[in-house]
């Protein structure tokens, strides 16, 4: 259903459940740790008062209808949550990451299913709220200095809500080569439960380091994971995110990746998107600084009634930089795919070299996408391409593969596998990437037939 | 081995074969040769499976089964192989894998053992050796980026490798120049056998100063329309087309 929402009145009370909580939360305990933050805090609560959650006839939620969502009355986690036991962790793991592990449980830090490495001079991996007494200075200089939150009901609300997340920061030369795993887990709860993370990554100049986000359930809560993730990339360093979308299919997931890029900084964002119900995906760089360069690779695999939407936002602010976007979709049953990809060169951002590639499956008469490309252009002399396609699964290709001895249903498999492996080959972490393979595998109908692919 | 008879093949919504008839014994080399258009590829796709095609009358005995109503991998695993006039580019699917998944869905369709991966990659580049193919096409994705050469002796390495029964070209000459054209005569005159049969699509006569056909079927508006030995294939070769179409049309019942 395309529509907006019935009444007034409804929409009214939807905002009103967060303004109520947020009464709460500033009466409560979490406030006192951050007592700094408290005005841009009431700041971002009034502007979602404002905003309200956006209806289709925002050109930036034209294809998605946030309804479900906002009708629905979540609760903050409860306190006293029961603990998962440390061998539920097993299956998100990645077999042979050895590096630092943060798990959060309903949105909060979770120390004993954690594990911190030996971390070279220089890196700091932690929870925001632990951080906050540590790095004031740090986290002051950057904490929602980067995130729309004035533009972005859900950003706002994530802002207004803030209490933990993940904060990582690389001194200045410090390379890191272990991937950093943030783990978000939901559990099973009576009520829908709503969890705000908020992620720091402060990544200081030459320094280099790999952050993967999570988001895993256990059992089939109809939680919603509303995140925001800033990253500040300094000059001439290396990033690599990687975003996971594993909640259970009843689950909502809102995230954002705002990315700040300095000079000659280099940032690949990854995302794979297999679970939830409803599915937002924010990607928005900014490239700040002179000669930087980002990657935008992404996977969205939507079956059942799944509603998966990809939006990018990448900013070419300065001149000599580049920016890449790749994204596969595979849609089956009833499901909806979107990707709108918008490209924003700005005056100065001459010799800007833009590329935008979007290219999905159908697998069914009712699955559907819709693709945007949105490209505003205010720079003269720069490069920038778009382009996207819609198909189904190449007959002459399954012909082939068949007049060779490979059955029909292998052969299906393992075009939608080499469809989805465009995607996989991109990420350059093998232990994530060799995991995710065996997801996506398990993911297709015709995955058991596929064991020896990789 | 193969029984062709009374084929009749209509593609959306015309009729191509109008009743072909064929016979091929195992050991023998046959080459069927026709104008463009004649319906000769459309006989080789249909051999294949390939579901485009609708089989409106006729059969197909291919070691005594009913080939029709086998699946295209079924027809594989029993032995017979076409080499694709257009091999497909299959993007993202390394040449390696699919070729040993083939080969070993074919072993094991025989009751064979499934060859692991040095034992595949030993077969592999001892047949690459022979055939003189470029060994880094095991590392690239099937047909992607080759060239129209390279193609077609992906075509016949996997023919090599698979070691058909029935072994059909579809036009795998067209466009060869002479080194590649002697590599593929070389891999086909290498499968010869008296237990396997070649059955030979193509358009032009040089094909076969290399490999040397015992029967020559000329396949004219979908009917075979005259047979002979090798030498047939140097008179079209010499004299065109033309004469063997007006002699058909003369002997034709008047139906047009």
């Amino acid at each position: 259903m395309r529509e907006g929402r019935p009444t007034v009145t409804a929409v009214a009370h939807e905002v009103d459940r967060y303004l109520e909580s947020f009464a709460r939360l500033e009466a409560g305990a979490a406030a006192k740790e951050w007592t700094w933050f408290q005005p841009v805090r009431r700041d971002a609560m009034a502007r979602f008062a404002d905003l309200g959650f956006p209806t289709v006839r925002d050109e930036d939620w034209r294809f998605t209808n946030v309804a479900p969502l906002a009708q629905t009355a979540f609760a903050p986690a409860p306190e006293d949550g029961v603990s998962p036991a440390r061998g539920q962790m097993a299956p998100f793991e990645f077999p042979g990451l050895t590096g630092s592990r943060l798990v959060f449980v309903n949105g909060r830090y979770a120390p004993e299913l954690s594990s911190l490495g030996p971390l070279p001079a220089g890196v700091t991996v932690t929870s925001l709220a632990q951080a906050i007494p540590a790095h004031p200075d740090l986290i002051q200089a950057h904490l929602a200095r980067y995130a729309e939150y004035h533009q972005d009901a859900f950003t706002a609300l994530n802002t207004a809500f803030v209490e933990d997340g993940a904060f990582v920061s690389v001194r200045r030369g410090t390379v890191l080569e272990e991937p950093i795993h943030l783990l978000y887990v939901s559990t099973e709860t009576p009520a829908p439960v709503i969890t705000h993370p908020r992620n720091l990554i402060v990544a200081g100049e030459d320094s280099q380091v790999t952050v993967v986000e999570d988001y895993v359930s256990l059992g089939d809560g109809v939680g919603f994971s509303n995140a925001v993730t800033e990253v500040v990339v300094g000059q001439n360093s290396v990033l690599s995110h990687y975003l996971i979308e594993r909640e259970s299919p009843q689950a909502f997931n809102v995230s954002t990746l705002r990315v700040h890029q300095g000079r000659s900084s280099s940032v690949t964002s990854h995302s794979v998107l297999l679970g939830g119900a409803l599915v937002r995906n924010n990607v928005h760089p900014v490239l700040a600084g002179e000669g930087g360069d980002c990657l935008i690779n992404g996977l969205f695999l939507a079956t059942g009634r799944q509603h998966m939407d990809n939006y990018m936002k990448v900013e070419h602010a300065s001149p000599h930089c580049g920016s890449r976007q790749f994204y596969n979709g595979i849609l089956n049953g009833q499901s909806h795919g979107v990707f709108h990809g918008r490209i924003i060169v700005h005056k100065d951002a001459q010799k800007t070299d833009a590329k935008q590639t979007n290219r999905n499956l159908l697998l069914s008469e009712d699955a559907q996408i819709d693709t945007k490309p949105q490209l505003e252009i205010y720079a003269d002399d720069v490069k920038c391409t778009h382009g996207a396609t819609i198909g189904q699964i190449d007959e002459d290709a399954i012909f082939y593969l068949r007049s060779r001895g490979i059955p029909k249903d292998s052969a299906r498999g393992l075009l939608l596998f080499a469809f989805a492996g465009e995607s996989l080959q991109r990420m350059k972490v093998e232990a994530i990437r060799t995991h995710l393979e065996a997801l996506v595998a398990q993911w297709l109908p015709q995955g058991a037939l596929l064991e020896d692919v990789r | 081995m193969l029984e062709i008879t009374n084929l009749h093949v209509k593609a959306g919504g015309r009729e191509i074969l109008k009743g072909v008839d064929l016979r091929v014994k195992a050991g023998e080399v046959h080459s069927i040769m026709g104008p463009n258009g004649s319906g000769k590829s459309t006989l080789a796709q249909v051999l294949a499976g390939r579901e485009t095609y609708e089989v409106t009358a006729g059969k197909v005995t291919y070691q005594g089964r009913s080939l029709l109503e086998m699946a295209p991998e079924e027809r594989a695993c029993e032995g017979l192989f076409m080499a694709f006039q257009y091999p497909v580019e299959i993007p993202g699917v390394g040449n390696t894998y699919f070729l040993k998944a083939a080969l070993n869905a074919i072993r094991k369709a025989r009751g064979l053992e499934e060859l692991d991966a040095m034992d595949f990659l030993t077969l592999a580049k001892e047949k690459m050796t022979r055939l003189e193919v470029d060994d880094r096409l095991l590392t690239r994705s099937v047909n992607e980026g080759f060239s129209g050469g390279e193609k077609k002796r992906n075509e016949i390495f996997q023919m090599a490798v698979l070691e058909p029964t029935l072994a059909i070209l579809d036009e795998t000459d067209s466009g060869l120049d002479i080194d590649a054209l002697r590599i593929v005569a070389a891999g086909v005159n290498s499968l010869r056998s008296p237990e396997r049969a070649i059955l030979v699509v193509t358009h032009y006569q040089r094909l076969l100063n290399y490999i040397v056909p015992d029967f020559v079927h000329v396949l004219v508006d979908g009917r075979i329309v005259k047979s002979g030995g090798k030498e047939l294939a140097l008179e079209l070769e010499a004299r065109g087309y033309a004469w063997v179409e007006a002699e058909a049309r003369a002997a034709a019942p008047a139906t047009a």
